[in-house]
């Protein structure tokens, strides 16, 4: 079976340790996991989280599977089994001397990114979008030597009322 | 769900506990717990826990039994729960108590056990300072527990304690945890236990798929060569009257596994014994050569299937389980059945049309005949295979027998024959040794009125002895066994067969003398060295009133055949002929 890279979405009880519950199970049954995010969802009380983990399809059923046995866990979703939003956020600090400012500014345009802060001999970015956006302007940003990278790793939805 | 309810019955003590007073968490604890039905906690005291101590100082409703270790109370809550049905409950310290039960409650979780676990913490305020006797003891057990509980208020502990017991004990059963700090088990507060659960991220599948039980009964229509393959959850379940009608009905052999062992009478012209790396000739071929295996609250353990590549390779695989997660797991299956073993069995049997099974029933019973689970028997040596038909002659099959982990397990579950269900107390999943002997006192603890015998190795047999205090103590009439061979047995069968005569660090020599150590204990100790002293001593044994411990001194060389090393299929049997 073909290894693809799955979007999972798990509602949870937001309680102390469910993250831990959550994590652990993934690292113990062997399942990696790409980037997870957590967050508050649309109910009090409840948190989601969203997880990208690789695996062949029998892989991802078994994590869903696994998931569903712990009692803080609600409801597990496969996102990327249908139509869905997919976004993360970049922040990126990049060497940039006054004389380049308007070269990468341009990029930045481009991408609809913005420029969030300015020092003396560096700019720093923020870039929204899937993921292959993201990496696609980090890749413009190396020939400026970036200094430091940060990462929100994906949340998403399914589209639509669903 | 038909998890065996506990709920205590006795009105008047009912009454006197569901009183809305203010008392502390301790107090809260003992309330709840006998509320749940528990008539016995297995514990051992320290500082996390005096508040919970001193509640039952006097309190002559909750019955305590003090061991002589924490991985004592924790086999003895496991075996209190496997021969009953109902929650089996320890208590322990923090730190060094709660990690003592690690062991016992990862052997719980492999083989489904319903445990309700309660540890000590250190006071809340204390909590991640390396405070004295302080262990993340949720965290070191989440992969091993089937929930978790940090108690960090009064006011929740009531509400938890009720849930735990239903975690534990309904969907598939497993230990789950209760963290108590100390200043939650002296803080007070009134006292209202809750009469339902609302949890919603749990709600085990009871009933299943109805096209699914369609599709498995046409399946079994149409099989020439069907099999069942029996686990643990039939005997959870309470369904073994279910099985036995099912198979019946459907004219279709069983194979029951280790922990499915009872689950279906032993000796019925259908049951081809127990699968895998140790088991019979006919249930390994019948698994090869059946046209459908129906799996029922069996997991497709690696010591069943043995080699996955190659194993049933002619079978349509049915599976029926409670656990959705176990369907898929380790075969691929065709009709996945998720559900309560009982309530499908049930399902199934209303509608049942038998296939056309009698000439693989007859091709079963012959091979049964040509090739049966045999040994040579000795006139100079007394056989570990010879003593364990003995208990089983003398005991009718209707014993409870708790085992620990090795050879002597294997040769209890090939010639002990089970005539009952929740008679079979042994760590399948964790193959833990230590267990055998702490267990049995649980199952008595359970079952005051049946006879039970322990079978332990010289090896395991010390991993927990000190348990015999317990025993004399309490006088609890436990028969236990030992087949000292002198050696760790089943290590020297691998380093035998599959590691060329290098026998390393096997040698048991320096053990005590094992009657010695009974009496010791103030425990009656008998020996036997050849079968006219065995006969003797085990007569002499089962009519002694109390706790008894019988060494019988066996064979070192002997081995269990059949044997599949790994990486073969299950057809691929070694059956020690040549010895």
């Amino acid at each position: 079976m073909k290894n693809s890279k799955h979007t999972i979405s798990v509602l949870v009880n937001n309680q102390p340790g469910v993250l831990q519950r959550v994590a652990g199970l993934f690292g113990r049954r062997g399942f990696n996991i790409e980037s997870i995010t957590v967050g508050e969802s649309e109910e009090s009380g409840l948190a989601r989280m969203i997880i990208v983990t690789t695996g062949d399809d029998k892989t991802v059923e078994q994590v869903s599977k696994q998931l569903y046995k712990l009692i803080d866990v609600i409801k597990v979703n496969d996102i990327s089994a249908n139509p869905s939003v997919s976004r993360e956020l970049a922040l990126i600090k990049v060497n940039a001397e006054p004389s380049q400012r308007s070269e990468i500014s341009t990029l930045v345009d481009t991408f609809r990114a913005s420029i969030v802060d300015f020092g003396p001999t560096s700019v720093m970015v923020q870039v929204i979008g899937d993921t292959e956006k993201i990496d696609a302007f980090i890749d413009l940003m190396r020939p400026y030597t970036i200094r430091e990278l940060a990462r929100t790793g994906v949340t998403a939805l399914v589209r639509g009322s669903k | 769900m038909n998890a065996p309810s506990a709920i205590l019955h006795n009105d008047e003590l009912r009454e006197k506990l569901l009183k809305p007073d203010v008392i502390s968490g301790s107090d809260i604890l003992l309330r709840s717990l006998l509320l749940e039905g528990v008539d016995c906690v297995f514990g051992y005291p320290g500082g996390a826990v005096l508040y919970i101590y001193d509640a039952m100082h006097g309190n002559s409703d909750f019955n305590h039994l003090l061991t002589r270790h924490e991985q004592g109370a924790i086999h003895a809550a496991d075996g209190y729960a496997r021969s009953t049905g109902k929650v089996g409950v320890c208590i322990a310290t923090s730190g060094p108590g709660a990690t003592n039960l690690v062991t016992g409650i990862a052997t719980a979780y492999m083989d489904s056990t319903p445990l309700v676990v309660i540890t000590g913490n250190v006071v809340s305020s204390f909590i991640g300072t390396d405070a004295f006797q302080e262990a993340d003891i949720t965290g070191i057990t989440m992969p091993i527990t089937k929930h978790s509980y940090l108690v960090r208020d009064v006011e929740d502990l009531a509400k938890t304690i009720h849930e735990a017991f239903h975690i534990a004990n309904t969907g598939r059963k497993g230990p789950v945890l209760i963290d108590i700090p100390k200043d939650v088990s002296a803080n007070k507060t009134k006292f209202v236990y809750p009469k339902e659960v609302n949890l919603r991220g749990y709600n085990p599948t009871v009933a299943p798929n109805k096209l699914q039980v369609d599709k498995l009964l046409k399946a079994i229509e149409n099989a020439e060569r069907p099999l069942i393959l029996a686990g643990g959850g039939v005997v959870y379940s309470g369904a073994h009257e279910e099985l036995y009608e099912f198979a019946t009905k459907a004219r279709i052999p069983v194979t029951t596994t280790l922990l499915g062992l009872g689950g279906f009478p032993s000796g019925h012209e259908l049951w081809t014994g127990m699968p895998g790396m140790h088991g019979t000739y006919t249930s390994n071929m019948a698994l090869q050569n059946a046209d459908l295996i129906i799996g029922i609250g069996a997991r497709f353990d690696d010591r069943v299937t043995m080699k996955v590549q190659g194993f049933a390779p002619k079978a349509k695989i049915a599976h029926i389980d409670i656990d959705p997660a176990e369907i898929g797991k380790i075969v691929k299956t065709d009709i996945p059945c998720v559900g309560d073993v009982k309530t499908v069995l049930q399902l199934l049997n209303e509608k049942l049309v038998p296939g056309e099974t009698q000439a693989w029933i007859d091709h079963l019973n012959k091979l049964k005949a040509e090739f049966p689970l045999r040994y040579e028997d000795s006139d100079t040596e007394l056989k570990p295979q010879y003593v364990v038909e003995m208990i089983n002659d003398t005991t009718k099959g209707e014993a409870i027998i708790t085992t620990d982990v090795g050879q002597h397990q294997m040769w209890a579950a090939q010639f002990y024959h089970f005539t009952k269900p929740r008679s079979w107390v042994t760590s399948g999943g964790l193959g833990t040794m230590g267990f055998g002997f702490p267990s049995a006192i649980g199952a008595q603890m359970g079952n005051p009125d049946r006879l039970v015998i322990s079978i332990n190795g010289d090896g395991g047999m010390q991993m927990c002895a000190q348990e015999l205090a317990i025993c004399a103590i309490h006088k609890i009439p436990v028969k236990i066994v030992i087949l000292n061979n002198n050696v760790l047995g089943m290590v020297r069968q691998w380093q035998e067969i599959i590691y060329d005569n290098r026998y390393s660090h096997i040698d048991l020599a320096g053990s005590p003398d094992f009657v010695k150590l009974a009496e010791a204990y103030g425990v009656k100790g008998l020996r036997a060295s050849n079968k006219a002293e065995a006969q003797q001593v085990w007569k002499e044994a089962l009519e002694h009133d109390g706790p008894v411990l019988v060494e019988f001194v066996v064979r070192k060389h002997e081995n269990v055949f059949p044997m599949v090393t790994q990486g073969n299929t299950i057809d691929h049997m070694l059956m020690g002929d040549a010895e």
